[in-house]
């Protein structure tokens, strides 16, 4: 008997062994803190703790109003910018460890997912596709999305309308209408919120253009790269004089792709935009003229560029104010950024670069905390003004950029002190974003990715173009050409 | 219970006892996937966003879809050519070094040393060893800066760019990481061969040629057979190496794009359907291959046994 018990055990412990292996991965991502339940007695607290710059009235109501909704706020989200924006401007958060915070009684709760191969949204599609049957304290309350493939989220149920959070849309007026659009669904509901605009200008090299075109003043250079004409003469004079015009073709990509005229998908038949084709015939005799490269974006060989000691120095970027910081090695040795080297101009055309939207999952247990959330980090002039000059982001806030604009002494050392807002702040009121579509993100990398072969002489347009829709065809079975 | 049970069948009993972890794994994650891949390749079930499509019967569509465009053949030949550029280096070099080091006659010192090292590659991730080499021959990569300031290269090549330098160091990766692992498993072969044969071949005044094509193949042939079918499993599979070299793209125009990566590609929209046809198609080539070299390779009874 004890020995066929014992058998019985033992073979149990091994199967059970081999499947405990394959939960692992999904425990660790649901990292919630014992401690839950305290009640009101610490909120008294955190409330007086909270009362700087924001208006008291509504983090009073939040602290007391979280006590009787969700203990744990799951916040998903793909990178610590967030995280870093909460913990340093909203009143009250404490930080509690790399991926956990306070805000009164609740447990905030970062689950950082990095987009590396789609992993973003496959962790954060599962966990929203189980939101009705997760316990309070798993179920999701806020995401956070990107323009490229928000309609995938804003177009569905899953996503919270913010006017039912108790957010006025006068609340929102001083945001700029492109940063609502991209959030908008099909039926005109406004489904999330962003801190940031993210409109983008061209940044060059000082010292290159004060070689090539004689002046390094953004109004002057503004005149060399007004339009695609203009920018591909310039071209040919910076690759005269040894440089390359742009570091790769995808810097460009998403000048061109803003500016389009018809979406990427039309009902469910892949559609190729002219202005698409334009960069297609544009890259494409700036690679074989030794103009730019191919290289990837983010790759080594494309931010050599922000180097003194790049082989082949770089004329410009494209990027919008996030670029400086996060990109360029400002206060690196060698990097040119910490000399102020780069300056900022319009560039050809208009066009936006990321940006990160905060939206409510459907079927959060603390509707009130996210809202004030929202409000706190989107709509408070105060924290927005804060978030500007702490942090250099173009805020969403019309009213605090134009004001900031008109400073003179609000500027940044990249750029040599000069104040980008008002060259920034043009461009956010005239981007149009009526032509997204929900299939963006992948049309957009597979495009690149196969265009590449056309560049580099692999294969002609026409085969690059067909290998462009197989791709996509592979990623959205329902669509073809 | 009671005595009467305690003879021998109550122990055969503890004999399927023993046998059902294995039977239980085997079935739950083995055989109910394996059935449910079947099941699946004929149904139409993938996500559109966050909403699901089917899964609705669709009888062989997929399988038809899947052949009609002609692009599987294309991946399966980049998976072969790639497999076969990796392991016909890696069998002689692993051939050369497991009679080396079981050769008495050599007394290679420090084998234990060597034994270690050649086994290494094989303990760094595939991935991390895919992203050193994408990093070392990137365009202004340390290789190519090396190579020019040396006078070799003129201006920097462009190994992402060319069918052949992307093969070849896929090719080279998977030989590296995988000719420790043979070697050992060879050496392990020819340590099992009776000395005494070797023995009367010096004394019949056979070389060590005659001795390597005569004695020691034949009798390594049940260690060899199987070396290839695993490598040629692990070939079609090859799959993380070509990916993170890439960038899953398969540049230049998918020619290093393999049937695993194909594969992955309909995994973005959890294409079931279609994921589940090519898997079928997978399982039916590995066995066959593994059937032809099975048959090819000889009876190993006949030299395995006496």
């Amino acid at each position: 008997m004890k020995k066929r018990l014992l058998a019985l055990s033992m073979a149990m412990i091994m199967v059970a062994g081999s499947l405990s292996a394959c939960n692992k991965e999904t425990e660790t991502t649901s990292t919630s803190t014992g401690s839950t339940t305290e009640t009101a007695a610490t909120t008294d607290t955190t409330a007086t703790g909270t009362t700087d710059n924001t208006a008291t009235g509504t983090t009073d109501t939040t602290a007391v109003a979280a006590s009787d909704e969700g203990s744990v706020l799951n916040i998903y989200v793909w990178n610590e910018e967030f995280k870093s924006r909460l913990e340093d401007h909203y009143p009250g958060y404490e930080k509690v460890d790399a991926t956990t915070g306070k805000i009164g009684d609740v447990t905030v709760n970062f689950i950082i997912t990095p987009t590396d191969d789609n992993a973003y949204q496959n962790n954060l599609d599962e966990a929203l596709l189980k939101q009705a049957n997760a316990a309070a304290d798993d179920k999701v309350d806020i995401f956070l999305i990107e323009a490229d493939y928000a309609l995938k989220y804003v177009d569905t149920p899953y996503t919270m309308s913010v006017a039912d959070l108790g957010i006025s849309a006068s609340e929102l007026a001083d945001q700029y209408k492109y940063t609502q659009d991209v959030m908008t669904d099909a039926n005109g509901v406004l489904k999330g919120v962003s801190w940031q605009g993210c409109p983008a200008g061209l940044i060059y090299n000082r010292a290159i253009a004060t070689e090539v075109l004689g002046t390094d003043d953004p109004a002057e250079v503004q005149k060399a790269v007004a339009d695609w004409a203009t920018f591909n003469e310039t071209a040919v004079k910076v690759a005269d004089a040894g440089y390359l015009m742009t570091a790769t073709v995808n810097d460009s990509y998403r000048v061109y792709s803003n500016n389009v005229t018809s979406k990427w998908v039309d009902g469910t038949t892949i559609n190729i935009d002219p202005n698409l084709v334009n960069w297609v015939n544009d890259s494409k005799a700036m690679v074989d003229a030794g103009q730019t490269t191919t290289a990837a974006l983010w790759s080594d060989d494309w931010s050599k560029g922000f180097f003194e000691d790049a082989a082949q120095p770089v004329f410009c970027y494209f990027g919008p104010a996030w670029f400086f910081d996060f990109c360029m090695h400002g206060g690196e040795d060698t990097a040119i950024a910490t000399n102020g080297g780069w300056a900022i101009t319009e560039g050809p055309q208009g066009f936006f670069w990321g940006g990160t939207w905060i939206a409510a999952a459907d079927g959060t247990d603390n509707p009130t905390l996210v809202a004030d959330i929202m409000r706190t980090m989107t709509a408070d002039d105060a924290v927005m003004k804060e978030i500007a000059e702490v942090d250099g982001d173009f805020v969403n806030n019309r009213s605090v950029v134009d004001e900031l604009a008109a400073d003179a002494s609000f500027g940044d050392s990249i750029l040599g002190g000069q104040n980008y807002l008002s060259v920034l702040a043009s461009g956010a009121d005239s981007i149009d974003l009526s032509n997204l579509s929900a299939y963006d993100q992948g049309c957009n990398e597979e495009f690149q990715g196969a265009m590449k072969n056309y560049f580099d002489g692999n294969a002609t347009y026409d085969e690059a173009l067909e290998q462009f829709y197989k791709a996509v065809e592979e990623k959205y079975p329902e669509l073809s050409h | 219970m009671n005595k009467k049970n305690k003879s021998v069948v109550s122990y055969n009993k503890w004999g399927y006892i023993f046998l059902l972890p294995f039977l239980i794994t085997f079935i739950v994650f083995q055989l109910i996937p394996l059935l449910s891949t079947i099941k699946n390749s004929f149904y139409e079930h993938y996500m559109s966003g966050l909403t699901e499509v089917g899964p609705n019967w669709v009888g062989i569509a997929n399988y038809k879809k899947l052949f009609s465009d002609g692009d599987i053949w294309k991946y399966m030949e980049n998976t072969m050519i790639m497999w076969i550029m990796g392991f016909v280096p890696q069998i002689v070099v692993s051939l050369l070094l497991a009679f080396w080091f079981s050769d008495p006659s050599m007394r290679l010192k420090g084998q234990r040393f060597f034994k270690t090292v050649i086994y290494m590659p094989n303990l760094i991730m595939a991935s991390a060893f895919a992203m050193l080499f994408f990093t070392l021959f990137a365009d202004s990569g340390p290789i190519n800066s090396m190579l020019v300031s040396m006078g070799i290269l003129k201006e920097p090549f462009k190994f992402m760019n060319s069918v052949t330098s992307v093969r070849v160091l896929v090719a080279s990766m998977n030989f590296l990481m995988w000719f420790g692992n043979t070697t050992i498993l060879l050496l392990a072969g020819m340590m099992g061969i009776s000395s005494s044969l070797y023995e009367a071949a010096e004394v019949d005044g056979a070389n060590s040629t005659q001795v390597f094509w005569r004695i020691t193949m034949p009798l390594l042939r049940p260690i060899l057979i199987y070396v290839m079918i695993t490598s040629l499993i692990g070939g079609l599979q090859m799959f993380d190496v070509p990916q993170i070299l890439t960038n899953g793209k398969g540049d230049p125009m998918r020619t290093s794009m393999t049937l695993i990566m194909f594969l992955n590609n309909h995994l973005y929209s959890k294409n079931y359907g279609m994921g589940g046809a090519l898997s079928v198609f997978l399982f039916v080539v590995t066995g066959v291959l593994s059937f032809i070299i099975f048959k090819f390779s000889g009876n190993e009874d006949k030299y395995g046994k006496k």
